[in-house]
Formats: C-alpha cells, structure tokens, sequence
C-alpha cells in the first residue's frame, strides 16, 4: 500500500513496517516468470494498436498498407514484432501453467521447476521456429 | 454475532462486490479460448509474412478467416481488459487515479475491438 505511515493520538508520524518485498528475496524462475507474466500482458496490451493498425491499413486501401508494411518491414519493426511474437508465446506458456496450477497439480517443488523450465524454452523455440518460417515463406532462402 | 458463513458461501452468494468469481472465471475462459486462435493468428501472419496487399486483403476477406479473427478480437479484448484491470487495481492506489485508469482500460479495451471488428467486417463484406 502505498499509506504506509499515520499519526499517533500525540500527532507523531508513526512509521509502520513493510511487509518484505521483492529485493530482499532470492531469485527464483518461478518469481522472475510470474513477474515476466505481468510484464509480457502489458507488451501484448499496448501491442494491440499494431493489430488495429495492420486491421484499418488493409481495409483502408493499398497505399495505407504499404506505409504499414514499410514500418513493420524496417528493422526496428521486425525487432518489435519478433519481440511481440516472443511475448504473446511466453504468455501464452505461462497461461497454460496457470491451468496446470488451477487445477490443483504439479505443486511439488520438483514438478514445479520443470513446469518453469518449460514454459521458459518452449516459447523462445516456438519464436524462433516462427520467425524461420516467416523467413521461408519470405523466400530469404 | 459474527459471520458464520465461510468465504466459499459468501463467494457462491456473490460476496459484496455481487460479482462472485465472474472476473476469474472470464479470465480463464477468454485465456483458453484465446490459445487457439492465438496459434492460428501467429501461423496466418507467418504464412503471410511479405505478402501484398491484394494477398492480405483477400486473405483477410474469406468469411472463414473473418470469422476466427473477429472471435480473436473478442475473446483478446475482453482477456486483456481484464488483465489490466488487476495490474490497475494493484499498482494505482488514489481512488481518482484508479477510478480514471480504470475507465480508460475501458475505453481502449473498446477502442481496439470496434475499430478491429470494423476494419475485418468491412474487409469480408466489401
């Protein structure tokens, strides 16, 4: 909370304790992932105006879409779509977690840490295995 | 006296807020259905990467294809305002500065899907 003082009967400023934060913990993948969910939810959020722009582009007409295209083909673009790529995967994975975790399995530590590990790799694989296809289809090589 | 119900009554009778678990179970829902149709936006985009206008375009306009992304938007849009309400509600703590954050995730959630359902509607429909 962000109140975390009040007066006392005397109008002193009493200072009331905070509970522990982040910092004073060890890092662990399963904090660090639950952190990345949030922060990956708020890239996808503000990465929709891209999908709205891409949508209105091509129902606007040709000249619209080219600017869109030049914009996402320059290489400040592939780098925001390759991260938003990134991002809607990790999501995604962290989503599917979530469900495992709903339904009241895969809490042992062990199970737990695989569950991260997976949800870790398998989205930066299936980004790049996007990505290379997306090349492909391009007829890069 | 006190209050003999437990939580999970009180959840069951739609606690305070009259909501009970609404926001949680929409959230898991549009997050499941947005798997699918996550998958299936990300492989139409790299089928189509470097694809021209009238590729799109047409592309864009099989009321198949039309169909699965106005379902994209829908499920996305209800999904992420969701989201953003508890990232809000977490981290904005002023009631007004809430209540303001609050209404504008509204207004984009809506802004993002109207303009999105327009553009494909007048793609299929064209």
């Amino acid at each position: 909370m962000s109140d975390t003082s009040d007066k006392t009967v005397n109008g002193e400023i009493h200072q009331r304790p905070l509970s522990p934060h982040i910092q004073i913990y060890r890092w662990t993948l399963t904090m660090f992932l639950s952190i990345l969910h949030r922060a990956t939810g708020v890239a996808l959020y503000a990465g929709t105006l891209l999908l709205v722009w891409w949508l209105m582009a091509a129902a606007t007409g040709p000249e619209a879409f080219a600017l869109f295209q030049g914009v996402a083909g320059s290489w400040i673009g592939r780098l925001v779509l390759f991260g938003y790529t990134w991002a809607l995967f990790h999501h995604m994975f962290g989503g599917i977690k979530h469900f495992i975790w709903d339904t009241g399995a895969g809490f042992e530590l062990s199970v737990v840490e695989w569950i991260s590990r997976g949800a870790t790799v398998i989205p930066i694989l299936l980004t790049l295995i996007s990505w290379v296809l997306a090349y492909k289809f391009m007829g890069a090589f | 006296m006190s209050e003999m119900r437990t939580p999970l009554s009180r959840v069951r009778g739609l606690g305070s807020a009259k909501k009970g678990t609404e926001h949680f179970w929409l959230q898991r829902v549009t997050a499941l259905a947005n798997i699918p149709l996550a998958v299936f936006f990300v492989s139409a985009m790299v089928a189509h990467a470097g694809a021209d206008y009238v590729t799109v375009t047409a592309f864009l306009s099989r009321p198949i294809v039309a169909l699965v992304m106005l379902l994209l938007i829908l499920s996305m849009v209800w999904h992420m305002r969701l989201g953003l309400q508890v990232v809000i509600e977490d981290y904005i703590h002023g009631h007004m500065a809430k209540l303001l954050a609050l209404i504008l995730n509204t207004f984009f959630a809506l802004a993002v899907g109207t303009s999105s359902v327009l553009a494909i509607l007048k793609l299929t429909l064209a």
